[in-house]
């Protein structure tokens, strides 16, 4: 995407019928620190990156918890993933309050994609630049959603925002088709490697990710670090053994990753309908 | 002429009495079950006790359908405290939210005769109690409700709270353990239903 003269506001269209600073948008959230989340029938759970701006600082909340039953994971601007967060707190307290019962993640959702299309519209405003991966439990079971800045959202088995998020993606398109089955334990397994995927050779350690879990009978929360730190070296010396055999595998997968750098120079298709 | 007089009241009085009485390390909060309106009973168990945070239990007597509400409000924003400082609320500090909320219907008021009972941030037991427009103080037990003015001279004589004016100030909290405040609870139930007709000696109580 480059520089053009459609692209100053937002209520501005292009002549092939696109509305960049909602692209722009997007690009914002590609730029965040990774986000993933993935569901089976009766659990959904969240995992991040933690990216500090430096070893004196501490690292940005991006998982916040919305309800008992609806947690959310940011990437992107954080600040504005907080007042999102703030909202759907407030709204789920209201419903609650007038309905006596939780609010279902449908409606939430929709409700949250409203509000973003609205700064789709306005000449005053601007987009949200935050993807927001909302996960939730219902009457039906455990359901995984993406809201874009757009104002589009869809359901997910499993998906993967933020910078090198690729990585997770062809990881999770691998394992997904066992996701609706899975344990809650081999959920968060899942979760973690996926998180390895996007650290591209860093070591995964829990002072750099953040996980979070939700299900039927447990309440959304972010699990504790020791927590965490124990599934990594749990499934870390697995892994060692079957390194050798996925070495071959990786080289396959090579190509996937390196998907993410071009995928700015495929203009012809618009974003917006990932 | 007179000035017309509505012919409908938005109030009503579900009668009922709530007692609380704070010790070193413990709460005990109780309340009658018997909801009534007039001479006639609407149930005979229905809970006056509602628990706002982990530390802290109120129990109202008055109207019913107000303390409904008043309950559900300090519910939601207690929600929002805990998203906002990660912790639950403190029991002084629910105390203050009451009277706030009480006072911001000032002109219209909740019809709730409320006492606050649970534990300190140094856990020790702490009682407060309300009128219906939020004027409250923290003291060493207190009781609301239609049964409130049998129960009290009771309590006073039984708890010997100290004057809160005195100098050095003295603990208002009762030296009395858990299990002696509880039966000393039950019996003042039990005293206050033989003269009131809107209390039953059926009562839940709770401690912390």
């Amino acid at each position: 995407m480059f520089r053009n003269q459609y692209d100053t506001d937002v209520t501005t269209w292009s002549p092939a019928g696109r509305l960049f600073q909602v692209e722009y948008a997007m690009e914002a959230v590609k730029q965040g620190s990774a986000a993933i989340g993935l569901r089976s029938k009766t659990h959904v759970v969240l995992a991040c990156v933690n990216k500090a701006n430096s070893e004196l600082s501490s690292h940005q909340k991006k998982i916040f918890k919305v309800d008992d039953h609806i947690g959310v994971a940011i990437a992107g601007l954080t600040a504005d993933g907080r007042v999102l967060s703030r909202y759907m707190r407030s709204e789920c307290i209201n419903y609650s309050f007038t309905y006596e019962s939780p609010l279902p993640v449908g409606r939430l959702v929709v409700q949250l994609a409203d509000k973003a299309q609205v700064c789709t519209q306005r000449s005053w405003k601007r987009p949200f630049g935050v993807g927001l991966l909302v996960g939730g439990l219902d009457e039906s079971g455990a359901h995984l959603y993406y809201n874009c800045p757009s104002g589009n959202y869809f359901e997910y088995q499993a998906f993967a925002i933020g910078s090198r998020s690729q990585a997770a993606k062809t990881y999770l398109e691998r394992k997904f088709e066992s996701f609706m089955g899975s344990s809650r334990d081999d959920l968060i397994k899942d979760a973690l490697f996926a998180i390895k995927e996007t650290l591209q050779g860093e070591k995964l350690k829990s002072s750099i990710c953040t996980v979070a879990v939700l299900g039927v009978g447990e309440p959304f929360h972010i699990l504790d670090q020791e927590t965490v730190q124990q599934v990594i070296n749990a499934h870390e010396i697995v892994e060692e053994e079957a390194s050798a055999e996925q070495e071959a595998a990786a080289a396959a997968d090579q190509d996937a990753p390196s998907a993410d750098e071009a995928a700015p120079a495929d203009q012809g298709i618009a974003p917006m309908d990932i | 002429m007179t000035k017309q007089h509505a012919n409908w009241s938005p109030y009503d009085n579900n009668g009922g009495t709530c007692v609380a009485i704070a010790g070193a390390d413990y709460c005990v909060i109780a309340a009658d079950t018997r909801m009534s309106t007039g001479y006639n009973i609407l149930t005979r168990d229905y809970s006056k006790i509602c628990k706002l945070a982990d530390k802290c239990l109120m129990a109202s007597s008055g109207f019913q359908a107000d303390v409904r509400a008043l309950q559900k409000q300090l519910s939601a924003r207690h929600l929002i405290y805990q998203h906002q400082h990660n912790k639950q609320m403190s029991c002084p500090a629910m105390a203050q939210l009451l009277s706030n909320t009480l006072y911001y219907k000032r002109f219209f008021p909740y019809y709730a005769f409320n006492v606050l009972g649970g534990l300190d941030t140094e856990g020790k037991g702490c009682v407060y109690t309300y009128d219906a427009v939020g004027s409250y103080e923290r003291v060493g037990y207190s009781a609301q409700g239609s049964g409130a003015t049998l129960i009290t001279p009771f309590l006073d004589n039984q708890l010997k709270s100290p004057s809160p004016l005195l100098l050095p100030a003295k603990d208002a909290v009762t030296p009395l353990t858990e299990d002696e405040a509880v039966d000393l609870v039950k019996v003042v139930f039990a005293s206050a239903t033989e003269r009131d007709i809107y209390t039953v000696s059926s009562c839940v109580y709770r401690v912390l």
